[in-house]
This record gives C-alpha cells, sequence and structure tokens, in this order.
C-alpha cells in the first residue's frame, strides 16, 4: 500500500529518530489539545498583534514547498540531468513542507471545526479562499508526481504518459502559492509594511533561496548516513540557484530599504526602524538584526568560490541562508506589519512556550514525513541499483508519448538513478537551452 | 455548422474566462458600486455616526457611551489589554488624527479623549479579505454585520482593518462578563466581534445604545446619504475628519472639530 511497507523495515537509529519525532509531536498534540480547550490566549499574540508565529512559519512553509520547482524545472524542461536523483527528493519536501503549511493554518484557527465554513461559503474576493485552492491542489499535484514515478521506477517501466501534463503544471503552480500568499499581506490598505508590489517577488526570492539550501542540507545528511549520492554536479548547481536567489533577495530588501529610507515617509520608515535601526524599541529589534547579520554572513559564504566549492563551506553557507530567512520571514515579517497598530500602539510580542511547543510539533511532523518519504525513494532507488547490470542507452525519443514499458528506462550505471524520468524530455521541443 | 466537442469545449472555456475577468475586474474596481448606485438614480442608505469632538470635551472623563455600549452587548472586562474586546472604546485625538495634528497643538486638545468605533466603511477591506462572508455589508442600510456562528477565527479581517475596530475572543469570555444581558447573546471564544451599529436596537426603532447614552448630544448618528437628515445637513455644513480617508476604505464615522 503506497510503498508504505518499505517505510517500516529499518535499522536501530532509524528507529530511534522516528521515536523522538513521535515522541515530540505527542507533546505538542497534547499542548494543542489544551489551546483548544483554553483558547488561542495560551499563544503571545493580541488584539494588537494578532499573527504571530504560526501564520510566519506557515510562510516561510510555503516557500520551501514552492522552492521544488528549482529542481522540477532545470530537470524537466531544460532535462538538466544531473538533478535526475535529487528530484524526487525535491517533490518529497514539497508534499511534507505544504502539509506543514496546512497544519500551521490549522493550529492558527479559533474555530477550528467550523474549517469547511471555507468550502461552504466559498468567497473569490478572499485572497485566504484561494490560497487554500492553491495549496491543496499543489499538494495533490506533488503527492501524485511523486507516487506514480515511484512506482514506475519500482516496476521498472516508464511513468504514465499523462503524468507528464502534471508535472507541467506543477511547475506554474509552484509559483503560484508563494505569489498568492504574498498576495494575502500585499492585498491590505492599511499595513503599510506589507503594501508593496515587490512583496511576491520578495517570497520568491527568498523561497528559491531558503528551500534549496534545506535541500542540500538534507542531500549532504543523506550521503553521510546512508551513502545515497545523488552527485556533485547536482549540489553545486542547486548551489548556484541558492546563491543567485539569496542575493536577489538581498537585492530586494535594499529596494524596499532605499524606497522607505529616502522617501522618509513614515508609514513606510517605521517597519525597518523597528527591525533593524533601534530609533523605536520592540521586541522584534534582536531578532531582524540576527537575521541581517545571518544574511551578510550567508552571502560571504556563497560567494567566495573558495568557500562555496568547499562542502563544509557550502553547508555552513546553507545553514546561515536557511535560518536567516526562517527569522526573517518566519517571524519579522509578520509581527512587523503589526507594529505599530492602526491607533500608533508599539506591542510587544513574544511567542509562548505552548505556542513554540505546537510549532515544534508541526516541524517534527514535517521531518517525519521527509524521513519515512525518503526512506521509501531509496529503497526504490537502492534495490534498483543492485538488481541492473549497466545498461543500454536508448535514443531519446524526443517527446514523443506514450507508455514505452522499457524503453526508457535507460541506467547508465549505478550512478545515476531515476532511470525512468531520466531520459524522456516533458516538453515537446526539449533540448537544453 | 459542426462544432466538433473540442471546438465546443474551448468555445466554452473561453466565454467561462472572459466572465470570470468581468467579475474579477468588477472585485478589483472599488467605484463600480459607488457607479450602479448612481446611475439607478437612487442613492444607497449609509447609516453612519457624526462625533462632535467639542461637545464631548464639555464631559472628559465620561464613559457613559462605552458603558452603554459593554451593558447592552455583554461585552467582557479582561484586565490584560491583550484580550481586551472593544466596540467602542476611547483613545487621545492625536492618535487618531496623527496625520493632522500640529506640534503646536495644546496638550489638551491633543490628549483629548475621543470615542473609536468600527467606521462602517463603502468599501471594508475586513468583508474583501473575509473567507466565510461571516461578516458582510448590509445592503439596506450599510452596517457592516458580523455572523460569529460562521466565523472561523482566521483574523485576515484583523489584519486588514485599518482602524483597528475588530476583537478577538482569545479566551472563553462569558466569565469575564459583569452584567449579563440576557437578551443579547454572548459570543464563545476564538471567533472576531465589532461594532454593530446595534443592529438589534434598529430592529426595535431605537437608537444606539452609546447614542442614547450620551449626556451632551455628542453623537449624531442617521443615514449620511440623506440631505434632509440631521446627520445629512450637519455634514453639509461643517468640515469633518475622517481616519485615514485616502486609503479609499470610504469610512462613515465622521469627527467634527
Amino acid at each position: 500500500m503506497f510503498m508504505l511497507e518499505k517505510a517500516i523495515v529499518g535499522g536501530r537509529k532509524y528507529w530511534v529518530w522516528i521515536g523522538i519525532l513521535l515522541a515530540v509531536i505527542a507533546v505538542a498534540f497534547g499542548v494543542y489539545l489544551r489551546q483548544l480547550n483554553y483558547g488561542l490566549g495560551l499563544t503571545g499574540m493580541s488584539r494588537n498583534i494578532s499573527w504571530g508565529l504560526y501564520i510566519g512559519q506557515f510562510t516561510f512553509m510555503v516557500g520551501v514547498a514552492a522552492s521544488a520547482v528549482m529542481v522540477v524545472l532545470p530537470y524537466y524542461l531544460h532535462n538538466h540531468k544531473e538533478f535526475s536523483r535529487m528530484t524526487i527528493l525535491g517533490e518529497f519536501l514539497a508534499v511534507s513542507a505544504v502539509t506543514m503549511c496546512l497544519l500551521f493554518i490549522f493550529v492558527d484557527m479559533g474555530q477550528p471545526m467550523r474549517v469547511f465554513n471555507v468550502i461552504l461559503y466559498p468567497q473569490p474576493h478572499s485572497i485566504m479562499f484561494w490560497d487554500m485552492i492553491s495549496l491543496s491542489g499543489y499538494l495533490l499535484l506533488n503527492a501524485t508526481i511523486t507516487y506514480f514515478t515511484l512506482r514506475a521506477e519500482q516496476q521498472d517501466v516508464h511513468y504514465p504518459h499523462w503524468l507528464k501534463y502534471i508535472i507541467l503544471l506543477s511547475i506554474p503552480w509552484a509559483i503560484s502559492i508563494h505569489t498568492i500568499t504574498g498576495f494575502l499581506y500585499a492585498g491590505l490598505p492599511g499595513r503599510l509594511a506589507w503594501r508593496t508590489a515587490i512583496m511576491a517577488p520578495r517570497f520568491l526570492a527568498s523561497a528559491f533561496a531558503a528551500g534549496p539550501a534545506l535541500l542540500i542540507l538534507l542531500c549532504l545528511l543523506l550521503r553521510q548516513q546512508t551513502g545515497y549520492n545523488v552527485g556533485e554536479k547536482a549540489i553545486n548547481g542547486l548551489s548556484v540557484i541558492v546563491t543567485y536567489a539569496m542575493v536577489i533577495n538581498v537585492f530586494f530588501i535594499a529596494m524596499e530599504f532605499f524606497t522607505a529610507m529616502y522617501s522618509r515617509v513614515p508609514g513606510l520608515t517605521e517597519d525597518f526602524q523597528d527591525l533593524y535601526l533601534g530609533s523605536v524599541r520592540t521586541s522584534l529589534l534582536p531578532w531582524g538584526r540576527t537575521s541581517l547579520v545571518l544574511m551578510a554572513a550567508a552571502l560571504v559564504f556563497l560567494l567566495v568560490p573558495r568557500l562555496r566549492h568547499n562542502e563544509k563551506g557550502l553547508a555552513v553557507a546553507c545553514v546561515l541562508v536557511f535560518s536567516s530567512l526562517w527569522v526573517d520571514k518566519g517571524l519579522c515579517m509578520v509581527v512587523g506589519g503589526f507594529i505599530p497598530s492602526p491607533l500608533g500602539a508599539i506591542t510587544r510580542y513574544v511567542p509562548t512556550l505552548p505556542e513554540m511547543t505546537i510549532t515544534l510539533g508541526i516541524w517534527a511532523v514535517g521531518a517525519l514525513m521527509v524521513t519515512v518519504f525518503y526512506k521509501i525513494a531509496l529503497s526504490v532507488e537502492i534495490a534498483k541499483e543492485l538488481s541492473y547490470v549497466p545498461a543500454y542507452e536508448f535514443a531519446r525519443t524526443g517527446g514523443a508519448v506514450g507508455l514505452h514499458a522499457h524503453s526508457s528506462s535507460a541506467v547508465a550505471g549505478p550512478g545515476s538513478g531515476m532511470a525512468g524520468r531520466a531520459n524522456e524530455e516533458v516538453s515537446g521541443k526539449g533540448g537544453d537551452e | 455548422m459542426k462544432i466538433t466537442r473540442k471546438e465546443f469545449l474551448k468555445i466554452s472555456g473561453a466565454c467561462l474566462v472572459a466572465l470570470s475577468g468581468k467579475k474579477a475586474l468588477a472585485v478589483l474596481d472599488s467605484g463600480a458600486n459607488r457607479q450602479a448606485s448612481s446611475s439607478t438614480g437612487k442613492v444607497r442608505k449609509q447609516l453612519g455616526m457624526v462625533v462632535d469632538t467639542r461637545k464631548c470635551a464639555k464631559a472628559q472623563g465620561c464613559t457613559k457611551c462605552i458603558d452603554a455600549c459593554v451593558q447592552a452587548h455583554n461585552i467582557p472586562s479582561f484586565p490584560n489589554p491583550a484580550h481586551q474586546i472593544k466596540w467602542i472604546w476611547e483613545r487621545p485625538f492625536g492618535d487618531l488624527f496623527s496625520s493632522y495634528e500640529t506640534q503646536y497643538l495644546e496638550p489638551s486638545l491633543k490628549d483629548q479623549s475621543t470615542p473609536v468605533l468600527c467606521n462602517h466603511c463603502d468599501n471594508p477591506p475586513c468583508v474583501r479579505v473575509c473567507p466565510t462572508a461571516a461578516t458582510w455589508k448590509r445592503e439596506e442600510d450599510g452596517i457592516v454585520m458580523m455572523d460569529w456562528h460562521r466565523c472561523i477565527g482566521c483574523r485576515y479581517c484583523m489584519a486588514a482593518c485599518p482602524y483597528g475596530a475588530r476583537s478577538f475572543n482569545w479566551v472563553d469570555p462569558r466569565p469575564h462578563i459583569e452584567n449579563l444581558n440576557p437578551n443579547f447573546p454572548t459570543r464563545t471564544k476564538g471567533v472576531v466581534e465589532k461594532c454593530t451599529f446595534c443592529s438589534e436596537r434598529l430592529a426595535a426603532g431605537q437608537l444606539p445604545a452609546c447614542v442614547e447614552a450620551c449626556p451632551e448630544r455628542a453623537l449624531i448618528f442617521g443615514d449620511v446619504n440623506d440631505p434632509k437628515s440631521e446627520i445629512g445637513q450637519l455634514l453639509a455644513k461643517s468640515y469633518t475628519l475622517r481616519r485615514r480617508p485616502e486609503l479609499g476604505t470610504g469610512p462613515n464615522i465622521y469627527y467634527l472639530v
């Protein structure tokens, strides 16, 4: 059933890790029941700061989910074969991240048992309605893609022909989930810190830095723990993407900074004063500054070739990228929009212990999903590599469609897995661009 | 003429796109409503309020409007400001109109406490963002209403409101109600609430509780679109301020200074 049987075979280390995650989830679930019973007053949120850590983490995870497109797009549209062993890992990461998004929304709701009102009384003029459609659609797309490609892999056939249309659709869909999440904020008249046309582009840039950075770290971890190697070229390719995206992200922040600080319009400058300058003392100031320092350090590690090409240096860079954006987007962006309040109040927001425990629990759910999914993917891969002798390479069919049973499952050797999908162009015209 | 299935699907698809495009444009065009009402020749009723701050200043320290509202609507009192529920409350004048005040304004004027409440906007952003229509603009009188049984507690409306007029029940409010009014519903934890211009009293032919309670008659209530009403005449004859009108929300609380 869904190849889950592969996830229940594992060594001691595997089970200890699963056990830890389950324990964290259990504790967090207990705390959530308390929140359900007592109300959201258990969190640090207030009348003036009515969204906090939950919605911040939701926004950040939408980015991680969307970033799967950074491996899917080069691989399927540009036939970038180096990513063949990494694509399924990216897609599984997306499935886990979207699930986390939905959980973060759910725990933030005051009346979660009424969640289906969103479907019973759909309101197309609400961006939240579209966000729900795009997120659940993205989850469905990626669940379908991962399931059918992996099953095809396991049965050593090419994935069903219709799936390529689903894969193609998933590419603009990934962009859409983060664009619509940007619209959630950018479309509000009274919150000047959010009401900027580059909100969605900024979201995408930071997503394409943080998501692939996490994927690099996961790939390095996989190699260390299991010996499964996605290949040096894949890691290098992804690190170039992280570098560009991070530079663009910092460039966008600089654009916002200039527009606000040079025009000196109070509504615009306030956000930067709260987060970085400290002319007004807010609880966000240390976080804003931490994020800036981490971003600067990340840029150094990414832009100096000697550091990025060194695997340890790259790992440090990825940790810096991920953590700086986690603070920037997962906390400062959302809370900063609420300071000052419409009546000029500066309110303190500090997440409470229960709030942090529930957040940690959702992260544990994500980690559990990634662990189980990667375990399944690797079992299929490794079984395949063991059973194969270096095989035949078929001429590319150049966009011909259909179920060519074995014809396209070319494996060049144990080094290049993901055979079924590796050899056929998704786009009709094909070719590297 | 023969239409194949493929062509039929193409044509109907294009029609659907065109139709939804028109709908989307209507949503995006904030002026559409106003034009629609003027083209029929009949101006839509819009309830609003004038706050006469000069009369209000005569009774500084008076909180009768707030007390009446609290009593009428079972509003809980929380010591923790983070959890407070406010339908009508008071703030220094300078906080309401920070872009109007000058550095030379006397503290007594700047700090004069002024009533704050929901603006029942012409284009309410809270209504636009609500994913379940738990808050909506009532056709017949322009009140921005709330359905506490449909609200899912996502608090998107609180982020959208440029006036801070909405409150969320962070915990169960019932134990914190001082004097229970059995004629008005209490709320549950996890829903948003705000001023509804006392829609329940209007239905019974009464004025809003705050308007009735004001000893100085500083709150003038009525249809702002009716030039013959008291409020219509007042608005025609005197300069008034509205909070953040530049946002295009069309607030309907006017401050006479």
